[in-house]
Order: structure tokens, then C-alpha cells, then sequence
């Protein structure tokens, strides 16, 4: 730290004065593990999820294998399986019952243990805070407790696949009665642990709200405030206020499952051809009702980040202000309040009424509006731009045409007729897994190469950021494109032999006339799928590689700001120190002054005063 | 760099930062409880005609706990003002009160709780519905087996659907008296638990979560009474902040008693 606080140029003169300010050096365990300082939280954050998201990877990757090859031993990893969960993974090859739970899991983990965590959690706490001039959170305590909260969640959640049963089974949405009625207490786990995940979310909105309307710095105006920071913005009002009506529909499906309640049990229920002996009375519909309440802001939350780091990296790279900031600010703004009004697009098909159907699809058309003025502002922003090619913005340009076409498939699942034959097919799986896998993963991705230097003071590998960047674009497409057809086709998720049930091979061969059965290509295309999905990991290699070679390896930052950027974080020492500014910044401009006519540098910093 | 507005509060938004995070946490508990009172909106609309129950609930004893509950969040409001005014021995009186009127609430909730769990409905077996308060079990009491009996202090009536209404009219001159009955006549025996109707499921859920955050406050108001005072020698502004955004947290609680008081008694 001391070496690097002597290489501000702009604070070079505070130099030896402020250090004896910062507190003394903590021991370890304050340091790292028990921290409140805003920067290492985000980075605790940021390596816990990408940890789950590896293991979230990785238990796709044995259902790709089943649907591939239904019922038969999991290569290399069969053996663990099998000794681990025991008899649901006989031989090493996976039950029904086992891939329905990591079906569950894998959305579990995905959405709550790792993209929330990492695109809004890790790096808002880290970027956030210095982008505004701000010495740390607004509650730094508050800061730790949700990183202690999001670590029991996660235990809680990955315990729950070695308790008899196994893990939840009812899919990441947990729909009752199902999710009531299997039995296993991976369900009651799976609510437990949702508490935890939830109230770590809420602590961490409440602390990125009240730091963005308190803690900016000197002259840091809302309008001057960098897109990433109104999309982190915007997005913490959609958790505080999206998640706890999941919260207590967890509750209540907790009380379901616990105290024996019939919340969302109606009356009349059968399960294995007998009358649950239950009170009845309750509405299945209610609980999709809130778990979609929450479940639409969520995909706001997990996409408008991923904007927000788009942003900052493509005015970084095209050297040039971004084409529409205030558009771009009063579409975040729309989309954050209409995300709360189209949460029944999910629920077309539950008979809730062709009227709501009517209202809700009106919403949703509205709603992709403000979506397409953001997507357009990137673009016009790349007009006539000398672009810098490096691998921030090469995963940042990945972004558009890939979000694009998880949005624009979307269109059709948003009109309530088409959605009759998309819904619950592998259409579906294909649309969002577009915007939220080769959408906001490549907005992380990007992320991380660009704020990695301001973390560590070294450079990530070039090279190896390109092979991981045209590796991950190649192999996303190879795995996600195939599924748009295989779901026009007829072919629903969640089979657990990949739809073998009802391809016309199999069924023909069973003596049975066949009527729109699944053709052998469109079966076929799970291999595919399932190498391109083994090569997605193998070229992800190189990059965790790269994360933790670069740390000690990389190749040294020659200065503070080494992307030449205006936004504040990069206009102090890198590391940044405790409490990151030697005094608050004095903000003079807007972020993205970039190529200003008349300066001698193409980047004019926000806190460079004005001559 | 010093952190700013921890005590004295920015000017643009009139908050300290203390006090602007606790309303976006009331705002996240509106939604939270919202979900909850929406819960009840749409399992009442979606209860069979006759079969949603009115006056389970004894309305005197709710009344009694609506008054604990203001007349707390009027002691501290006097705690705060007396800390405004610095008189420390003042502030500690109201508290005082405060957390003795908390745990008043939650000995008055646990004793309706108790009602509940020892009020039983037993389906007999020649079709009737007997209905009451458990006096005692046989010590051979055995339901599987057929042994032994209860003896309930209640009634029987002919239909489920007449244990539903307790407001109307006739429900007032029902006579209770203690009844004996031998295992061989019922056919199940539930009490009026979580399970037994979804009313009752929303009942406990919604005030068991009011009565966790009533517990809550009491522990945060009584941390500031006791170890937490200390603060008040060191920097009393700041402590006088604590006080009044732990208050905050108090109204909200006492706020959704208002609401739950008539949604679920008296409604």
C-alpha cells in the first residue's frame, strides 16, 4: 500500500501526511475473513460465487451427460456420485429423483448463490462505493453480516444434497403442492436457506441505497453519477422490495411443510391416489403469485448489472462520452418500476384468466421498450468510434448481439398465444438462458478483466483473456442455440431422460402410431449440446488460470487509472487503502468526458479540476 | 477520510445515515407483511361459502394487547424526547416501561396461543362435531387402540359449518358444559393448531412473525437501556440517534398490530 499511495498523480502531494489516518494493520482474520471493508467484502463475494457457479456448471454438466445418454453410468464422475448420494446414483448413473434435484439446484445456486452475488453483490461493494467517492458503505458492519448470512445460506443449501431424500427436487421455483408433497426434507433446507440467502440480499439493498443517497462525494450530482451506479442503484430498490414477498412465501411454504398448514394445498388434494390429510383450503396459484412477484425484478437484477458494467467498459473502450446518458438513466428508472407489473407472464398457463393474461402481456410488450433504448444506446455508442479492442471489451461486445438475442426471443414467450406452445419447452431454457449465460455472464466476465487491475495492481493475461473470450462465445452458442429449436419442436424441460419418452423413434418402436413425436435430429442435438457444453468448460480454464496466476504473475499496472478511464475509482492508489480516498474527491463533471476538444489527454477524470 | 453523516445529518436529504437506513428496512418489511396481509386477502376470498370463521379470536383480549402496544409506542417517544432534552434518568424510566409493556404483549399473545392449542374439534363417529376446550385425557387414552376418553368443556353441533361463525347472534347463548368422550366415538380429534383451517394458518404465521419482531425491538431497545447506554457519556447525539431509530422500528411494529387487530380479530 505504501509504495503504491506515493504513485497517485493526482494526490501525490497528500502522500506520507494521510497514512497515519489509516488504522492499524489488522490480523489476519479481520483482514480477510471478518472484514467490513467495503472492497475485500466484494471481493469474499465475488470468489465465494464464482465457486458456485462452477459447481452450479458442473452439475449441469451431469445433466447434459443424462439427457445425452439416459440412464447410463456418469463417466469419470460416476464413481463419486455414487458413493457420496449413495443409491440415488446407483452404478454412477443418475435416478430421476437425483436429476430433478440438481435440476433444482442448479437454478438455485445460478440464480441466488451465484450471478445475484456476483453481479450486484461483489461488484457494487466493490466498484460502488469508490465510483462515487465514498470511503466505504454506509454500514460497514451491516456489510459483513450479509456476506456471513449469504455463506450460511449457501452451506445450508449444499448440505441439503447429503440428507436422506436429497436435495429440493421442485425445480428453482418450488412450485406447490409439488414442492410440498415430495418427500424429502431438501425442500425445508432449501426454504431455510432461501431465509438466509433473502435477508443477506436485503441488508446488502438497504446498504447500497442509503450509501448511493448519502455518501456521495463533494459535487458527485445525480446526474453525474457513472451508469453503473444508477443500474446498481435502480437494482437494489427491485431486491428490497421484490424479495420479501418471497421471503414469505418461504415462510409459509416452510409452515406447509413444517406445521403441517395448507397455504398453497387445496382442497381435495391426492397424493399416491389417497386424500392428503390436510385442512385445505389453500391456493397453489397464490404461491406462484409471490414467487413470480419476486421472480420477474429478479431477472432485472440479474441483467441490469450486467448493463451497467457494459457501460462503463464500452465508453471506456470507444474513448468517447456514451451516446444518451440521460436515456440511458430514465430507461433504468422505467425498468425498475415496470418490473414489478408483468410477473404473470410466467403464470399464462395456470388458468388465472385470459383478462389478467391480457393486462400482463400489455405490460410485457411495455416493458421490452426502455430494454431496447438501453441496447440501442451501446450500439449508436460504438458509431464512429475508434474502438480499443482489449478483453474487457471484447466480452462487453459479446454482450449486445448475445442479450439481444436472449431479448428478442423473449418477445414471443411475452404474448400470451405463442406462449401456449413455447411454455415449459426447451424454447424457454434457450431465451433466458441467452440474456443471463452469454448476457450477463460475459457482462461479469468483462467486469472482472477491466476492475481486475484496480484490485491487484496487475494486469490479467491478454492472450488468454481472448482464447477464454472466443472459447466462451463459440462453445455458449453451440450449447443454447440448439435448444431454440429443440423447443419449437415440441420438447419439454425437466424430463429426466431428455425427452427419449416421446421421440417418435422410441415410440414406433413400441408399436405405437405417432403423431408429433420428437425426431431423431432434434434428440440427437443433446449431443451436441453435451460436447459443447464439456468444451464451455474446458475453456474456462485458461481464465480461472489467469484469476489467480495474474494476482503475483500478472503483468504490473504502470499507473493508477492503466485504462486511461474518468470514473473515480480509478483516480486513487491501487490498491485502494482503507477508507479508499486520502480526502473526499471534489466531483467537477459527469463520467464519461472522454476525447473532450481542446484537452491534451483523450479522458478528462471527474475530479480533475477545471483549468 | 473521515466518514460523513453518522451523527449530524446531510443536507440535501435532512437524513443521518442510521435513520435513512431503517426507513428503506421498514419499506422492505411493508413488503414482507404486505405478502402476508395479501396471503390472507386471497385465501378469505377463496374459502368456501360459510367455511371462513368469524370471532375465533376473543376481541377484549386483543383489544387489551392493542393498548399495551400504543401506550408503548408513546413511552418511546417520551424515551427519545427525554434524550433531545438530555435528561438521562428520564429516558431510562420510559424504556424501562417500554420493554415492561413488550413483554406484557408477548405474555398476553403466548396466553391466546395457549387457548388455541388446548381448544380441540373432535369429529365423533355418528357424523356430529364436538367442540372445546381440552379438561383432561384418561391416562389409558389411546385414539389407535379405542381406550380411554377426554372430557372437553364445549358442545356438539350437527354441522362443521356452525363452528365457523362465533358473531352471530346465536353463537352467544351456546351453553358449555364438560363432556366425556370415550375413544371408540371419535374419528379425529385436532386442535386448533396451524393445520386445522388456513385461517388459523395465517393467524399464527402473521402474529408469530409480529410477536419475533416485537422480541427483536425489545432486545435492540433494551441493549440501548442497558450495556448500550454507555454511549450516552461518550457521544449522547449519537445515542440520541440509536433511541430514535430503534424507535422507528417500534411504531412500524405497533403499525402492523393495527392492522392485524382487525383483519384478524374483528373482521
Amino acid at each position: 500500500m505504501a509504495d503504491s499511495v506515493s504513485n497517485i498523480p493526482l494526490h501525490h502531494d497528500d502522500g506520507d501526511g494521510h497514512r497515519e489516518h489509516d488504522h492499524p494493520e489488522a490480523g489476519f482474520w479481520r483482514q480477510y475473513i471478518f472484514s467490513t471493508d467495503h472492497k475485500v467484502i466484494g471481493i469474499q463475494y465475488g470468489l465465494t460465487a464464482l465457486c458456485f457457479m462452477l459447481f452450479g456448471f458442473f452439475l449441469m454438466l451431469l445433466m447434459r451427460w443424462q439427457m445425452a445418454h439416459p440412464g447410463q453410468p456418469v463417466p469419470v464422475f460416476g464413481w463419486l456420485l455414487e458413493k457420496t448420494l449413495g443409491q440415488v446414483a446407483a452404478r454412477g448413473a443418475m435416478s430421476a429423483d437425483l436429476y430433478n434435484s440438481f435440476g433444482a439446484m442448479h437454478g438455485t445456486i445460478m440464480v441466488f448463490l451465484a450471478i445475484v452475488p456476483l453481479a450486484f453483490v461483489a461488484f457494487s461493494n466493490f466498484v460502488l462505493p469508490l465510483q462515487i467517492g465514498a470511503p466505504d458503505m454506509a454500514f460497514p458492519r451491516l456489510n459483513m453480516a450479509s456476506y456471513q448470512a449469504f455463506v450460511l445460506g449457501g452451506v445450508i443449501m449444499l448440505t441439503s444434497f447429503f440428507i436422506p431424500g436429497g436435495a429440493a427436487q421442485a425445480g428453482w421455483t418450488s412450485y406447490s403442492p409439488l414442492a410440498t408433497m415430495i418427500p424429502t426434507d431438501g425442500q425445508i433446507f432449501w426454504l431455510v436457506a432461501m431465509v438466509f440467502i433473502i435477508t443477506s440480499g436485503l441488508l446488502s439493498a438497504v446498504n447500497f441505497i442509503a450509501t448511493v443517497i448519502q455518501l456521495r462525494a463533494p459535487g458527485m450530482t445525480w446526474m453525474r453519477l457513472p451508469f453503473f451506479v444508477w443500474a446498481q442503484f435502480v437494482t437494489s430498490f427491485l431486491i428490497l422490495l421484490a424479495f420479501p414477498p418471497l421471503e414469505a412465501a418461504a415462510v409459509m411454504q416452510l409452515m406447509d411443510k413444517v406445521a403441517h398448514t395448507s397455504f398453497f394445498l387445496p382442497t381435495g388434494l391426492a397424493v399416491g391416489g389417497q386424500y392428503a390429510n390436510i385442512s385445505g383450503g389453500g391456493s397453489p396459484l397464490l404461491w406462484q403469485h409471490l414467487f413470480w412477484f419476486l421472480g420477474h425484478p429478479e431477472v432485472y437484477v440479474l441483467i441490469l448489472p450486467a448493463m451497467g458494467i457494459v457501460c462503463e467498459i464500452i465508453a471506456n473502450n470507444t474513448r468517447k462520452p456514451i451516446w444518451g446518458y440521460k436515456s440511458l438513466v430514465y430507461s433504468v428508472l422505467a425498468l425498475g418500476f415496470l418490473s414489478f407489473l408483468v410477473w404473470a407472464h410466467h403464470m399464462y398457463l395456470t388458468g388465472m384468466g385470459t383478462k389478467v393474461a391480457l393486462f400482463f402481456q400489455t405490460t410485457t410488450m411495455i416493458i421490452s421498450i426502455p430494454s431496447v433504448i438501453i441496447l440501442t444506446c451501446f450500439l449508436i455508442s460504438l458509431w464512429g468510434s475508434s474502438i480499443r479492442f482489449n478483453t474487457p471489451m471484447l466480452f462487453a461486445l459479446g454482450f449486445l448481439p448475445m442479450f439481444g438475442i436472449g431479448g428478442l426471443t423473449g418477445l414471443p414467450l411475452g404474448f400470451n398465444i405463442s406462449d401456449v406452445h413455447l411454455h415449459d419447452t426447451y424454447y424457454i431454457i434457450a431465451h433466458f438462458h441467452y440474456v443471463v449465460a452469454p448476457g450477463t455472464i460475459f457482462a461479469l466476465f468483462a467486469g472482472i478483466y477491466y476492475w481486475f487491475p484496480k484490485m491487484t495492481g496487475r494486469m490479467m493475461n491478454e492472450f488468454w483473456g481472448r482464447v477464454h473470450f472466443w472459447g466462451s462465445l463459440i462453445f455458449m452458442n453451440v450449447v443454447f442455440m440448439p435448444m431454440f429449436a429443440q423447443g419449437m419442436a415440441g420438447m419439454l424441460r425437466r424430463m429426466a431422460d431428455g425427452g427419449a419418452n416421446y421421440s417418435s423413434a422410441v415410440n414406433s418402436k413400441a408399436g405405437a402410431e405417432v403423431i408429433g413425436g420428437l425426431s431423431n435430429n432434434i434428440i440427437e442435438l443433446h449431443t451436441w449440446i453435451l460436447w459443447g457444453a464439456c468444451l464451455l468448460g474446458v475453456v474456462q480454464i485458461p481464465f480461472i488460470i489467469n484469476l489467480f496466476w495474474s494476482i503475483k504473475h500478472g503483468k504490473k499496472v504502470d499507473s493508477d487509472n492503466p485504462w486511461d478511464a474518468t470514473t473515480l475509482e480509478w483516480q486513487t492508489a491501487t490498491p485502494p487503502p482503507h477508507t479508499n480516498f486520502p480526502e473526499a474527491p471534489q466531483v467537477f463533471r459527469g463520467p464519461y468526458e472522454y476525447s473532450v476538444p481542446g484537452h491534451a489527454r483523450d479522458f478528462t477524470p471527474q475530479n480533475e479540476p477545471p483549468k | 477520510m473521515d466518514f460523513p453523516y453518522i451523527v449530524e445529518p446531510r443536507r440535501d436529504t435532512g437524513l443521518y445515515n442510521a435513520k435513512l437506513g431503517i426507513w428503506l428496512f421498514l419499506a422492505s418489511e411493508v413488503m414482507l407483511f404486505g405478502a402476508l396481509f395479501s396471503a390472507y386477502v386471497l385465501l378469505r376470498v377463496g374459502a368456501e361459502p360459510g367455511m371462513w370463521p368469524h370471532g375465533w379470536l376473543n376481541v377484549y383480549i386483543g383489544t387489551a394487547n392493542t393498548i399495551v402496544l400504543i401506550t408503548s409506542s408513546i413511552t418511546t417517544v417520551m424515551a427519545w424526547v427525554s434524550c433531545k432534552l438530555r435528561q438521562y434518568g428520564r429516558f431510562k424510566f420510559f424504556h424501562a416501561l417500554t420493554i415492561l409493556l413488550a413483554m406484557t404483549f408477548v405474555c398476553i399473545k403466548s396466553y391466546e396461543y395457549h387457548d388455541k392449542f388446548t381448544h380441540y374439534e373432535i369429529t365423533l363417529a355418528n357424523g356430529k362435531f364436538a367442540d372445546g376446550h381440552l379438561v383432561e385425557r384418561s391416562k389409558d387414552f389411546d385414539l389407535a387402540k379405542q381406550t380411554g376418553s377426554v372430557t372437553i368443556h364445549g358442545y356438539e353441533v350437527e354441522r362443521e359449518v356452525e363452528l365457523m361463525d362465533m358473531q352471530r347472534p346465536e353463537a352467544r347463548h351456546i351453553q358449555r358444559e364438560e363432556i366425556i368422550i370415550p375413544a371408540a366415538e371419535i374419528k379425529k380429534l385436532e386442535r386448533y393448531g396451524p393445520w386445522h383451517h388456513t385461517y388459523l394458518a395465517i393467524y399464527f404465521t402473521l402474529t408469530a412473525l409480529h410477536a419475533l419482531h416485537v422480541v427483536c425491538g425489545a432486545v435492540v431497545i433494551g441493549f440501548l437501556w442497558g450495556p448500550g447506554s454507555r454511549m450516552w457519556k461518550t457521544d449522547p447525539e449519537r445515542f440520541t440517534n440509536r433511541v430514535e431509530v430503534s424507535g422507528l422500528f417500534w411504531h412500524f411494529v405497533d403499525l402492523i398490530w393495527i392492522f392485524l387487530f382487525p383483519v384478524l380479530y374483528l373482521l
